[in-house]
């Protein structure tokens, strides 16, 4: 009886072993991609460094899919920059080029944008009556470019049950892989 | 260890991060090109020039657009988004940047070109300060790579001026 039950004891403490293992591993994969996308922050000063194009308006320089690396720094604004801008009421940014700026002594700044694909300005997309952006409403302004990558998650915001099979799957893998 | 899933796993993370790089010098050899583009603007007419009722001036004007942008395409160029502002100071503002016309150019054939065009957007001046007004047109460009870092730059031709008078 007592060689089974020390048998039994040393299973029991491999799996929780294992177990704690594979915890740990989990929680460093989830940490480092948090610090990863923290320290962009910090680096591009952007509250959101990465963004995915969602519309055609800016086509063909970006396609819906594409995403864009926001950088946002003290540096004024000016005419033609692909500024990503936030407007009250909306809560999706926009993603358009700037095609008017009028800066004032003490560094306040009016900006009007246009999509590049779009026939007119963005005063129909701006708050009732709003003629112009101001610094506040720019999260920052586009520097680089990826193509396609987005699409990646505009799938899983658009077909939730690809997101949890995803989820499932990975989850899967790391409870039973052994290493 | 060697089982299908560890293999599959490998050969992504290669294929992947092969890509990243390929990317990343793709966009790095653009550096490496050092372009000369020229342009020339011509104000031909002013067509109209007025005070709207609200108080703001506004100009409409007949121009003649050429530039050579051929050298600004690589390898690594999708587009070259190109328009022509018109630049000022007034009293009230330390910059004005206008956006009169734009234009994309796709590739390297269409990239010397002439064009006679008026303004595509309204000339609006945030008060009465057009009259007489000394400005700039610039020529400014925005490379857009395949992948990668954008690029900007920009001529300024500088010495134009508004006339005294609303006609």
């Amino acid at each position: 009886m007592g060689w089974i039950g020390e048998t039994m004891d040393s299973i029991k403490s491999i799996q929780i072993r294992q177990l704690l293992t594979q915890a740990v591993s989990l929680g460093m994969i989830v940490t480092s991609a948090l610090i990863i996308w923290k320290a962009l922050m910090c680096i591009t000063g952007s509250e959101s460094p990465v963004v995915v194009v969602l519309s055609g308006s800016m086509e063909p320089g970006f396609k819906r899919g594409d995403i864009l690396f926001l950088h946002m720094s003290k540096d004024p604004i000016r005419a033609g920059e692909i500024v990503v801008f936030n407007v009250d009421g909306r809560e999706i940014p926009i993603v358009h080029r700037v095609i008017k700026v009028h800066e004032r002594q003490d560094g306040e700044v009016d900006i009007l944008t246009k999509g590049d694909n779009n026939y007119g300005d963005d005063r129909l997309l701006y708050a009732q009556g709003q003629l112009w952006l101001q610094r506040h409403h720019i999260m920052g302004r586009a520097v680089g470019f990826l193509p396609y990558v987005g699409w990646v998650t505009i799938i899983m915001t658009e077909k939730p049950i690809i997101k949890y099979i995803l989820i499932g799957a990975l989850g899967l893998l790391v409870i039973t892989s052994k290493d | 260890m060697h089982s299908f899933g560890y293999r599959a796993n490998a050969l992504l993370t290669f294929a992947i991060t092969i890509l990243a790089l390929m990317c990343a010098m793709a966009s790095l050899s653009d550096n490496l090109n050092s372009p000369s583009p020229s342009a020339h603007v011509q104000v031909l007419n002013v067509n109209w020039f007025q005070k709207q009722p609200n108080g703001n001036d506004e100009v409409s004007m007949t121009m003649n657009i050429s530039a050579d942008l051929q050298s600004l395409f690589t390898w690594n160029t999708k587009q070259v988004f190109v328009f022509l502002a018109a630049e000022y100071e007034t009293p009230k503002n330390s910059l004005n940047q206008i956006s009169l016309w734009d234009g994309i150019i796709p590739s390297k054939e269409h990239a010397k070109f002439w064009i006679h065009t008026s303004n595509k957007y309204r000339f609006i001046d945030q008060g009465r300060n057009l009259r007489g007004k000394e400005f700039n047109l610039t020529m400014h460009w925005h490379v857009m790579p395949k992948t990668g870092k954008m690029f900007a730059d920009k001529i300024v031709m500088p010495g134009y001026r508004l006339p005294e008078e609303y006609r």
